[in-house]
């Protein structure tokens, strides 16, 4: 498009606003505030710069997507920002299982998830239990003797307090008799760190995070924490063949701010179905493990309600919530 | 000599045209969105990202444009120094303790000198980083991965204890600066816990996100300082001395030996804080300042203008930066923001960082390190060249000046945070900055302790889950322990030699204690 | 000054105690934790507690500040000795000026946003209180927020907020974007 044509579709633009016409098809008039529930680095803004990166690269939107991360108080911080924000249909978010806690854990915070517009689930992430491999555990049982034998000396790492992998940790203690300690660190990335260092025993990081440790041989997979075993870790066995019924994933979903007009809604599930299908999307799903089909509107917020329910339950049990 | 050879071939690659021409124009934005003020090399970095996929598609490789967004993250770290300099407000993070001795310069009218400090210091603290790098990758990372938390926490009470004697005479007032710095990094979100604290007057929207440094930073600088100088100076600033021609420019590099001492420190130790987890260039800066100080024979001339005070911060940082990668590209763990972004570019496209990135991707890693050397010395030429024009800003009238200083305070803190609060909250601590100015009470520590907190309380607070609450874990580990002692003498040394003079002076008076 | 310095030791010794007591609140959602349960070195085996870290610094800032008054009453820091004003008329009179138009300044960006604000401001910091003539004041007020406008919005993609006036600037968006 020249200059001319796009100063006088400006002008056009500028007539509609004036006249604030009500536009059938939502189209983005300005630059769309694209919040990142989490810090710059980890698991939730690389995807997000990776979707942000196919918006751009293919044109799929007339405004560009400006990312920012908004991590404060375990994301308390964008969940305020979207429902505080001035243009409603306007502000999107990149969002991950602290959208369930959060919530629960800050009722100050006064937040209803099911508020927040439904646009679109892209993928859920995976976890699985890693130690290091001078500890000389190859499989999942002789983990559970060590561990048991070390009582709360074995050290477990995990990203945030009463978040994902002290969920897990709680459940693998509760599961098999551990007492294992657990230490939250500020992000995925410093946990793998930490094991490959050996300053903790074991971790429960996202395949992701671990990848680049595991193909240098440093830290080993002992089991997944999927209902079936992992494309990429054909060995691995899951949870479940251990006997337990357990499962546990990360939603990697884009939301809308609560109270964003239908037509904004069903135009960012639309952009977000075609960056789901695109190439670039799927080669990194199989790259990093990436489970979950698409979700969106209705399916979506029924998953909301029933993960919602589930921390409940967790927390509750926990006691790290009342 | 395997390493000379891979590194010849990589500095080969990294100027052939396109990545030269990519280096320039990297250095060059880098420069800008450094010298802005709250903007950092992050924002320069992040924003390019989506760039670098159309640069990746003409040139068919992932060097390319990995060099681009080094290079705009060495001109970040180039033009963190100009603001600090020229204008007073740090211009990203990793500059705030350029302002420390940068700024008195620049008011006696020798913005100029500080300038070519600045950058020849940052060259070289650059190009040494770059060669103990090219050494020494993979044995380096392996060291980092030696320092867990309790090691973290050891070597930030060092940090502190370097910084002993920062604020002057008054130990009191220092100790009220240090001490509600690292209160207020507290505030916000607690990690560990996993919930909220010290929301002030129970203010969720102000609170809840915590008081981020640059917020302290730019409010102290950007807004108390320039109040001060206001009511001392009733905009009776001149500062018509600041000009400089090329010649003049020639002649300070030449006289740069006034501070190869600072330069020395600053390249060595930024470049050690730069490769330690959670660490980075802004901790670095600020170490290599204090340790600056410490070993000078004139103490009383830091934060007066001395040029080692310049050079110490600026060379760390650049060497810091550099030091940074080396985690990010031999672990596949970012030691800062900025290396956090590069690493989720580099994963984009189709890299996998960690430990096995040196043997499966020699054609990446080998010309990425032959440009830093390339980009460094760019930088250093187009820094130099614009001196000259950065002097300019300085000759406008200072009624204009500072109104132009205050509007870029207050769009910096939004650009860095994106949120209005910081905006009041900068001009609330600016204001009572000003206000204690007057009245003695050092500033300097607090920025300080915001940026060290964060990192401190933390590994504090995981040392002593590991430990079940004994403090005796600082001491018994075989790296943090000699580190914990040393930084424990450095802290009681002034305290011993104040009780010697104490007994020396009532010797003489005849009287006993 | 003697005065001032007192007035500040006592309002940062309050300030310290406030955040003392701030510190011991327990977690948000646990409304029935007692206070200061949460400052102890090793709770339930976990380690310290939230309120650890800035409890002790709090208390440790209020003894500082102490020190401060003893200082003062014993005439040994340098404000305790000084005679000068604190703030003379002259000083007080910039004080009004630059720091109420740095408050008018933020107040209006929630009006105006940040383009009409720098606007704005430069006006009155040009050529109310710098006295320049009135063709340099509006060469530096319209030339600064273009600027920024972009620097931020268009190159940086950091987009400031414009308040009511955002509708002028959509057309901008069509053309740069």
């Amino acid at each position: 498009m020249n200059l001319v044509s796009k100063i006088s579709l400006g002008a056009a633009a500028l007539g509609f606003a004036v006249l604030a016409a009500p536009v059938q098809a939502f189209e983005p008039v300005k630059p769309i505030d694209f919040v990142i529930m989490a810090g710059q680095g980890g698991g939730a803004d690389r995807m997000a710069r990776l979707m942000q990166s196919i918006v751009e690269q293919n044109d799929m939107a007339g405004r560009p997507l400006v990312p920012t991360n908004k991590s404060g108080g375990s994301g308390a911080e964008a969940l305020l920002a979207l429902k505080n924000a001035t243009d409603k249909d306007h502000t999107i978010m990149v969002t991950l299982n602290s959208f369930f806690t959060t919530p629960l854990r800050q009722p100050g915070l006064e937040v209803d998830i099911l508020s927040y517009a439904p646009i679109g689930r892209m993928a859920e992430d995976t976890f699985v239990l890693w130690v290091h491999k001078n500890e000389g555990i190859n499989t999942f049982e002789e983990f559970v003797a060590e561990a048991k034998a070390r009582g709360s000396d074995w050290v477990m790492g995990g990203t945030g307090s009463a978040q994902e992998d002290e969920i897990i940790t709680n459940f693998l203690n509760g599961a098999f008799g551990l007492n294992m300690k657990y230490i939250p660190y500020s992000g995925g990335g410093a946990v793998a760190r930490d094991l490959a260092g050996e300053q903790i025993d074991s971790s429960v990081n996202n395949p992701s995070e671990a990848l680049g440790f595991y193909e240098s041989g440093d830290v080993i997979p002992l089991v997944a924490f999927t209902d079936e075993r992992l494309p990429f870790f054909p060995d691995v066995p899951t949870v479940r063949e251990k006997g337990v019924q357990f499962a546990y994933y990360m939603q990697r979903s884009v939301v809308g701010a609560p109270g964003m007009s239908e037509e904004a809604s069903a135009y960012y599930t639309d952009l977000f179905t075609r960056v789901f299908d695109s190439d670039e999307w799927q080669t990194y799903r199989n790259d990093k493990s990436l489970l979950g089909d698409f979700l969106s509107g209705e399916n979506l917020m029924t998953y909301w309600e029933v993960q919602r329910e589930r921390h409940e339950t967790i927390l509750k049990a926990s006691g790290d919530i009342k | 000599m395997d390493v000379l050879l891979h590194l010849a071939d990589g500095i080969l690659a990294a100027l052939a045209p396109i990545n030269l021409g990519l280096a320039f124009l990297g250095v060059v934005i880098g420069l800008f969105v450094g010298a802005m003020p709250g903007l950092g090399s992050v924002n320069g970095v992040a924003i390019l990202l989506p760039f670098t996929f159309v640069i990746q598609q003409i040139t068919g490789t992932a060097t390319s444009p990995m060099i681009f967004l080094a290079a705009i993250y060495y001109g970040a770290m180039y033009g963190g120094a100009i603001s600090s300099i020229t204008l007073g407000i740090p211009g990203a993070s990793t500059a705030v303790a350029t302002t420390f001795d940068g700024r008195p310069l620049a008011l006696k009218g020798e913005a100029g000198r500080a300038l070519v400090i600045a950058a020849v210091a940052s060259f070289i603290g650059g190009t040494v980083a770059n060669v103990v790098f090219t050494g020494a990758a993979p044995l380096l990372a392996s060291v980092a991965l030696k320092f867990g938390n309790p090691e973290i926490f050891a070597l930030m009470l060092l940090a502190f204890a370097t910084f002993v004697g920062l604020g002057g005479d008054d130990i009191p007032k220092t100790l009220i600066s240090i001490f509600f710095g690292l209160i207020v990094s507290a505030i916000g979100f607690d990690i560990i816990s996993g919930t909220p604290r010290l929301l002030l007057f129970d203010s969720t929207v102000w609170f809840s996100r915590g008081i981020q440094f640059l917020v302290l930073a730019i409010g102290v600088y950007g807004i108390g300082e320039m109040l001060w100088t206001i009511n001392s100076y009733r905009y009776d600033m001149k500062m018509t001395e600041a000009d400089i021609t090329m010649k003049e420019v020639g002649l300070s590099i030449l006289r740069f030996r006034e501070a190869w001492k600072g330069t020395a420190i600053g390249s060595l130790l930024g470049f050690f804080v730069g490769i330690l987890p959670a660490a980075g260039a802004t901790p670095g800066s600020l170490m290599a300042y204090g340790v600056a100080k410490m070993v000078s024979k004139d103490k009383s001339k830091f934060g007066k203008g001395q040029p080692d005070g310049v050079a110490a911060p600026e060379s760390a940082n650049n060497s810091a930066s550099t030091g940074a990668m080396l985690p990010m590209m031999t672990l596949g763990i970012p030691g800062s923001p900025t290396t956090a972004v590069l690493l989720a570019g580099m994963v984009i496209w189709g890299l996998q960082p960690g430990p096995r990135l040196f043997t499966d991707q020699p054609d990446f890693v080998w010309p990425l390190i032959g440009s830093f050397y390339v980009s460094n010395v760019i930088a250093v030429a187009v820094n130099l060249a614009f001196i000259p024009l950065f002097l300019w800003v300085l000759r406008m009238p200072f009624t204009i000046l500072a109104p132009l200083i205050f509007v870029l305070s207050v769009v910096g803190i939004y650009a860095a945070y994106q949120n209005i609060y910081d905006v009041w909250l900068m001009l609330f601590f600016g204001i009572g900055a000003f206000l204690l100015r007057i009245l003695d009470y050092p500033l300097a520590p607090a920025v300080l302790a915001i940026v060290l907190g964060p990192i401190a309380e933390p590994t504090l607070r995981q040392s002593l889950i590991l430990s079940d609450g004994s403090l005796s874990i600082f001491f018994t580990r075989p790296i943090a322990g000699p580190i914990t002692v040393v930084a424990i003498i450095l802290i009681l040394l002034p305290l011993f030699g104040l009780i010697r003079r104490k007994i020396k002076a009532s010797g003489r008076g005849g009287l006993t204690v | 000054m003697r005065l001032a310095e007192l007035v500040t030791a006592t309002a940062i010794a309050l300030l310290s105690v406030y955040l003392m007591w701030k510190s011991g609140e327990g977690p948000s959602w646990d409304p029935t934790a007692q206070r200061f349960a949460n400052i102890g070195i090793n709770i339930d085996g976990r380690g310290p507690g939230s309120g650890f870290w800035p409890f002790w610094l709090s208390a440790a800032m209020f003894l500082a500040s102490l020190a401060v008054i003893f200082n003062w009453a014993t005439r040994r820091s340098r404000p305790s000795r000084s005679d000068d004003q604190y703030l003379d008329a002259e000083g007080k009179k910039m004080l009004v000026q630059v720091g109420g138009g740095l408050f008018a300044f933020l107040g209006l960006i929630h009006f105006l946003g940040y383009y009409g604000a720098i606007f704005l401001f430069l006006i009155y910091s040009v050529y109310y209180i710098g006295r320049h003539k009135l063709r340099l004041t509006l060469a530096v007020s319209v030339a600064v927020p273009v600027f920024c406008f972009f620097f931020f919005d268009i190159a940086m993609r950091i987009v400031l907020p414009k308040g009511y006036l955002e509708p002028l600037f959509l057309p901008l968006y069509e053309i740069f974007y």
